[in-house]
């Protein structure tokens, strides 16, 4: 029973990392029909902005208490700049060539784990956190460490932000009507390139929430670490049904779950297997994902 | 200036895919009522739409009310006061009726007329919170040509507004776009010929990606062997050539 909740919450918590990383993801290849492949990249700036900032750098932050809050603002803050300065200078500039555009984003991609190497190696760094959040709590017998219930805490604070974004507000409205169809949203008047810029900053700006917190699940920073979420990321986009929120947010916790579970009763790396046998069987059955609405 | 045409088109030409669909399209927008444009099927109609809107990359020169906009982006050429209701009839089937309203609201001096399409549509009002993708060919175009008339609009473009409707809708939206042309000028693509008699006072015809015909619209009909010619609408009357009647 104990290694049953432990395995849930650990797979809920990466689940919602999940979801921090293919949330963005989804809503920009919704929107802009754009594959961006440097997602990943704004996750590591997240991760590392944080690691940065709470490791003294910053003035004010640290790795405990309201420093640490300073640390992941500081992070979400760089990650979402940096998502900005990605579309309007890499991705704008190509949307007219797709193939390019794919091309570039796989550039950036591939270039920012290269400088996070450069500047401070490629070796994991030990992520520092508050005392409170690298302890256990009990819960049916088990031990589940409280960095878990984070990650969960703000997957669940970032889909009701994006729901409410998209369902109350007018950049929302232009959001949901520009992944249904974006020329039409023009042809009303409305410059859907900000609209883009818009979804970019969110998308980056979520993604490196995710980074700073999945440092505290991970325990440590390195260059790859975005990288190779944004595979399992992509999967949790396309099973959910591009541009879809919802989609995204239940196909992170399937996947999740189904990876812990896997690994742990078959054999390590059979979990990253079957989730992509999961996706397979899916698309056999439902080619356009669990869901092919927008929010 | 007031005087000329509200919209001129001169030698517009659309490219796509390196194959040139216009060759030199011109045609004026009269100032006041419906100019219809017409032409058989892929003559260029709804391409010249387009052209004008710049949803298509274009050459030559669309002015409107005197000022050039072939080199401004869709979002400003349309900011200038064009309402557009797509052949497709470009509805958000996933937003409300609302929703797909007040997407279209643009922020002008008087506000969005929403009393206005409430009472030419009051299905609309009823149906507000309905996906719009849930909706009936007829009301999704009443939403279409709802939302060309929200705003102080200078122009009004509806491309085939009545195809595949039932009849009797037909006639309620040739309605709606005869009220809509007493305050705005109309461009309309159209195929039903009976509307056109009824509704356009010039007309515009187009064969192969060109201009082939410009003047006035009853002149036009009432000469059934150049509309045959240009139009392709078979034998006998024109007036016979569509499945309804205008019934004023």
């Amino acid at each position: 029973m104990s290694t049953v909740v432990l395995l849930t919450m650990t797979g809920l918590g990466l689940g919602a990392l999940y979801f921090l990383i293919a949330s963005g993801l989804s809503l920009i290849f919704g929107l802009m029909d754009v594959l961006n492949f440097a997602h990943g990249a704004l996750l590591s700036i997240g991760a590392y902005g944080t690691w940065w900032a709470a490791s003294g750098h910053l003035p004010g932050a640290g790795p405990g208490g309201a420093g640490f809050v300073l640390a992941v603002l500081f992070g979400t803050a760089v990650g979402t700049a940096a998502a900005v300065l990605l579309e309007l200078a890499v991705v704008r500039p190509l949307y007219t060539r797709p193939r390019e555009q794919v091309l570039a984003t796989v550039g950036v991609g591939l270039a920012v784990p290269a400088l996070l190497s450069g500047i401070w190696g490629s070796d994991a760094r030990t992520f520092p956190g508050p005392k409170a959040l690298s302890g256990t709590f009990g819960l049916f017998g088990a031990q589940v460490p409280v960095n878990r219930l984070v990650l969960v805490a703000a997957a669940l604070v970032v889909l009701v932000a994006l729901r409410l974004f998209l369902g109350r507000t007018r950049h929302g409205l232009v959001v949901r009507a520009g992944v249904e169809d974006r020329a039409m949203v023009t042809a009303l008047g409305i410059d859907v390139r900000k609209a883009f810029t818009l979804v970019f900053a969110i998308g980056g700006c979520v993604a490196a929430l995710g980074g700073a917190l999945g440092g505290l699940y991970f325990g440590s920073v390195d260059p790859r670490q975005g990288t190779s979420l944004l595979i399992f990321a992509f999967v949790v986009v396309v099973t959910g049904g591009m541009g879809s929120v919802s989609g995204a947010a239940v196909a992170s916790v399937v996947i999740g779950l189904v990876q812990q579970f896997a690994n742990y009763y078959t054999a390590a790396g059979l979990g990253d297997l079957a989730v992509v046998v999961l996706l397979a069987a899916l698309l056999l059955v439902r080619p356009r994902g669990l869901t092919g609405r927008l929010a | 200036m007031t005087t000329g045409p509200l919209l001129a088109v001169r030698d517009l030409r659309v490219l796509i895919g390196g194959r040139h669909i216009l060759h030199g399209v011109d045609l004026d927008v009269a100032r006041h009522g419906v100019t219809a444009l017409l032409g058989r099927n892929g003559a260029g109609k709804t391409t010249t739409v387009r052209g004008v809107l710049g949803l298509v990359p274009r050459t030559g020169s669309v002015r409107l009310d005197g000022e050039e906009t072939v080199s401004l982006p869709t979002h400003t050429v349309v900011r200038l006061g064009i309402g557009y209701a797509p052949e497709d009839r470009g509805i958000f089937a996933g937003l409300t009726v609302a929703e797909n309203l007040r997407l279209a609201e643009r922020r002008g001096a008087d506000g969005p007329a929403y009393g206005l399409v409430h009472e030419l549509f009051p299905e609309l009002k009823r149906r507000e919170r309905q996906l719009a993708g849930t909706l009936s060919g007829g009301q999704q175009q009443m939403v279409a040509i709802g939302r060309t008339l929200l705003n102080g609009n200078r122009l009004i473009i509806a491309d085939e507004p009545t195809k595949g409707l039932a009849p009797k809708v037909v006639t309620e939206v040739a309605q709606v776009l005869e009220r809509a042309a007493e305050a705005v000028p109309v461009l309309l693509v159209e195929q039903n010929l009976a509307v056109v008699r009824r509704l356009a006072e010039h007309c515009a015809v187009l064969a192969d990606g060109r201009t082939a015909h410009q003047g006035p619209a009853a002149e036009l009909l009432g000469d059934a062997e150049t509309a045959r010619r240009l139009l392709g609408v078979g034998h006998g009357p024109v007036t016979r050539a569509s499945s309804v009647e205008a019934d004023s």
